[in-house]
Parts: C-alpha cells; sequence; structure tokens
C-alpha cells in the first residue's frame, strides 16, 4: 500500500515537473522596480498562461548571487553595467539586453510644506538631515551624488549625509521623517502619474546621467519559453505604459 | 592591511561595544537580581520581555526603533522635548538600540549566576550584620564573578556582532554609525571582495577568541570550586 502511494506520488510528480518548468519564469529584479513590476507582472499572467516568481533586492546582491548559480531565468538590473558584466562572463545570452526603464530621481520630503516645487529647501541647508542612498552601491545614489556635485552642495551638505544601503532604505529613512530630505526615485512616491505624499522637486535631467536600467536574459532561462515572452512584453506599448505611469521613462 | 576607513569602523565598533557593555552591567544587574529572587506574578512576563530580541528578527526590532526614534514616535518627541535632538543615525542612537539588543546577554548569565547562589551565604552575611549593599559587594560579587564575566563577554561580543539593527538606524556614517559588520556588507556589496575578506576574518579570530575567553571563564569557575569542595 506504501509503495502504492510512494509510485503514484512520483508518477505525479514527473508528469507535472516539465510542464510546471516550461511555464514558469524565476526574475531577479532591482528593488527600485518592485512596485511597477508586481503591476507588470499582473497583466503579463493575464495575458499569457505563464507563472512568474519575482525576487527583489539590490542588483550588486542579485549579481553576486547569479554568480553563484542562483537560480533566476530573467535579470532587471538598476543599471547597465551588471547586465552587461554578466553578458561578458556569459552568464547571460547576448543581444536580448534591453532598457526597460530610465529612472528618474526625485527630492522628496514626508513635510508636505517643505520642498515645493524647487530645491530651495535644498539650498537654505535648513535641513536635519539628508538622505541618499549609498552612491558605491546604488545608481540612485551614485546619481544623487552627480547632482549635488553639480550643484556644488557636495562639501557643505556632507556632514547632513545619511546613506541607505538601496533605495528603498533611503526611502523608509524619510518616509519616518528621521531625515527631512532625501533623494529617492520618482517611482517610489508616484502612485497613478502623480506624487500624492509629501512634498517633492524632480531633478533636471541636466543635473545627472540617465539611470538606464537594464533587463537581460540569463543562460539559466535560454530555453524557457516563458522568459522570452516576459521580455517581450516588457517592450509592448501596454507595458510602457504602465512603466510610464510609475514615473520611468523609455527609450 | 586595514585601510584607514577600516580602523574608523573597528575603533567606533569596539567604542559601541564597550559602552553598551557598561551600561547594560549597570542596569542588567537589577533586573537578573529580581528576577532571580521574585515570586511576583510579573516574574514570567518581564523575563521573556528581556529574553524577546533574542527571537525577535533584526528588522523588527529595527523598523520598530526607527519609528519610535523618529519625530512621531514617543521616544523622539521625548529626546526632542529634553533637547537632544532626534536619535537615529547618531552614536548615542546605536548605543540604545544595541543595549536593548544585547540585554538578554548580560541578564541571563548574571541571573543564572545569582539564582545558583541560593540563600544560605545571605543568610550568613545577615547574621554577621552585614547591610544590604556590603552583602552584594563583599558576598555576591565574589561569588557570582564568573556570571558577571561571561555577561559582559557575550554583551560585548553581541554589540559587536551587530548588524540589522544598526543598517535600518544607522545610515552609514562614518565614525558614527559605521561599524564593522556594515563595513563589510558595503564591500561586499560593492564586489571588493578582497577588502570584505580582510575585515571577516578579522570577525572570525576575535569571536573565535572570545568564545574561548567565555569557555576558558566557565572552566576555570568549575575548577576552582572544585578545589573550594575539594578543601
Amino acid at each position: 500500500m506504501r509503495t502504492l502511494s510512494l509510485w503514484s506520488a512520483f508518477l505525479v510528480l514527473f508528469s507535472i515537473a516539465p510542464w510546471a518548468q516550461a511555464d514558469q519564469v524565476h526574475v531577479a529584479v532591482a528593488s527600485n522596480f518592485s512596485g511597477a513590476m508586481k503591476s507588470l507582472v499582473e497583466q503579463f499572467e493575464y495575458q499569457t498562461e505563464h507563472d512568474v516568481v519575482l525576487s527583489f533586492g539590490s542588483s550588486g546582491k542579485m549579481l553576486a548571487q547569479i554568480q553563484n548559480g542562483a537560480p533566476y531565468d530573467v535579470f532587471l538590473s538598476a543599471d547597465q553595467a551588471k547586465p552587461m558584466a554578466l553578458e561578458a562572463s556569459g552568464e547571460a545570452l547576448q543581444d536580448t539586453r534591453f532598457t526597460y526603464a530610465i529612472g528618474a530621481l526625485a527630492l522628496w520630503s514626508s513635510d508636505s510644506d517643505l520642498i515645493d516645487q524647487s530645491p530651495a529647501a535644498l539650498l537654505s541647508g535648513q535641513f536635519n538631515k539628508l538622505a541618499l542612498a549609498n552612491p558605491k552601491l546604488a545608481p540612485y545614489g551614485y546619481a544623487a551624488s552627480e547632482v549635488l556635485n553639480a550643484m556644488g552642495l557636495t562639501e557643505s551638505t556632507q556632514a547632513h549625509w545619511v546613506m541607505g544601503e538601496n533605495i528603498s532604505q533611503t526611502y523608509q529613512f524619510v518616509a519616518s521623517g528621521n531625515a527631512d530630505l532625501g533623494f529617492v526615485a520618482l517611482s517610489q512616491i508616484m502612485s497613478n502619474g502623480a506624487v500624492t505624499n509629501g512634498s517633492s522637486w524632480l531633478v533636471p535631467k541636466s543635473l545627472y546621467h540617465p539611470i538606464r536600467q537594464d533587463a537581460v536574459l540569463l543562460k539559466r532561462g535560454q530555453d524557457n519559453l516563458a522568459a522570452k515572452d516576459l521580455l517581450a512584453f516588457l517592450k509592448s506599448p501596454a507595458a510602457i505604459e504602465t512603466i510610464h505611469r510609475f514615473g520611468y521613462e523609455t527609450e | 592591511m586595514f585601510s584607514e576607513a577600516d580602523l574608523i569602523a573597528i575603533g567606533l565598533t569596539l567604542r559601541l561595544a564597550f559602552t553598551v557593555t557598561v551600561i547594560l552591567l549597570i542596569i542588567g544587574t537589577p533586573i537578573a537580581w529580581w528576577l532571580a529572587r521574585t515570586d511576583s506574578w510579573w516574574r514570567g512576563p518581564v523575563g521573556a520581555v528581556v529574553a524577546l530580541p533574542l527571537v525577535l528578527p533584526p528588522t523588527v526590532l529595527g523598523f520598530y526603533m526607527l519609528v519610535a526614534m523618529g519625530p512621531n514616535g514617543y521616544l523622539g518627541q521625548l529626546t526632542q522635548a529634553l533637547g537632544m535632538g532626534l536619535l537615529p543615525f547618531s552614536f548615542w542612537g546605536l548605543v540604545l538600540a544595541s543595549v536593548v539588543y544585547s540585554l538578554p546577554f548580560v541578564v541571563q548569565p548574571i541571573q543564572n549566576a545569582f539564582e545558583s547562589l541560593g540563600n544560605r551565604p545571605l543568610e550568613a552575611a545577615a547574621t554577621l550584620r552585614c547591610g544590604p549593599w556590603e552583602t552584594f559587594f563583599y558576598v555576591v560579587l565574589p561569588l557570582t564573578k564568573p556570571g558577571f564575566l561571561t555577561a559582559a563577554i557575550l554583551g560585548f561580543a553581541h554589540t559587536v556582532g551587530e548588524f540589522g539593527v544598526v543598517l535600518m538606524i544607522g545610515g552609514n556614517i562614518p565614525n558614527e554609525t559605521r561599524v564593522v559588520s556594515v563595513q563589510i556588507y558595503d564591500y561586499v556589496e560593492a564586489l571588493e571582495y578582497g577588502q570584505a575578506h580582510i575585515l571577516s576574518i578579522a570577525m572570525i579570530v576575535f569571536s573565535f577568541l572570545v568564545l574561548l575567553g567565555v569557555y576558558g571563564v566557565r572552566r576555570h569557575a568549575n575548577v576552582s570550586s572544585l578545589m573550594k569542595a575539594r578543601k
């Protein structure tokens, strides 16, 4: 009796496994894109029969995990350098890399009167802390440091910096009110095409290099239909509309 | 071997751990005494609260500390009213967080030592007309010294090894909140594995020596009590 049930369990497993494999895609997603990605996956799963499994984290951590055999099929990075590195090492497939989103930087405060669409609060120096993501680790942090450099504020503000290890943590520092101001991703404070919470200044594009975020198909996903369909979907007009709604630009 | 930033991080970490250990020995001792000797109904709940940091993930502690110490939290409003400003992103914010986080590591060994002491030495001291303070310093403290040593070493080591809470309320400021564990994390995230190895190996050696010290203290305590018993 026992052997019989074991056998049937085996049979069920073997009959389901190939089908589940073909239809499932594991995606490593940079944390700044998590809100947009959840919404995109909802659309994608509705349109197709595929099943998408998402893992969020900092791009640096994702890169290290992929290099050490993490089971991801697709990688949505917060920059271009990391997908390129995977391409060069053969861990990502050639000619699959593209820019799925271009991030925008915003100066934000949870106090609805502090900023008022201008950098005046930043220039005045009248704030307790200025939160930014660690420029060494996070593309949005690097962009923030470029902005401060361009405005000549690096030295005068440095004593007030508090650095998040990624952009989500930076958001947390400002949202909890512990830092008066912070450079966050526009996507974090935008819902349905508008900034609803606190006050903000959309940093002019001339002050920092565009934050181009690239996606790439990983070696593990080379025969995965769902992975290819997902990458194609990210370039579709419907997906692009969603991506814009979350505060990103596209090419 | 170590970069200048590493040395600053090491210095800060030792300063933090030392401050926290001193504070914990001062506030942990009465708590441990009360827990060891009371018959109150509160013993269970207070003991459980003291032990909470053992089981709670650092994310829970870090998240609530960030909220509580923020401008809208009770602690934040208190520190602001006292003119101390806000605690997150500051050395003293880390001290407060670490005191909470390492509390059970200090209270429990002292409590165990007090419990195994029993009533007899205290009664003997009382018959010799010792006041409560005299009893504590001349009778209790010498007899429970191994417990205090273990508590101090564990409290110190646990603060050195703290990461999650610091990451959430620290803000990565050099010589203020960027401790060794955060420095290592930054190296790993930035893919600077060589630098990460140097600091990580130093941490492993340090932790091993600390634990060796703890077990050495215990063995020594066992041996010396055995010798006394033989005499």
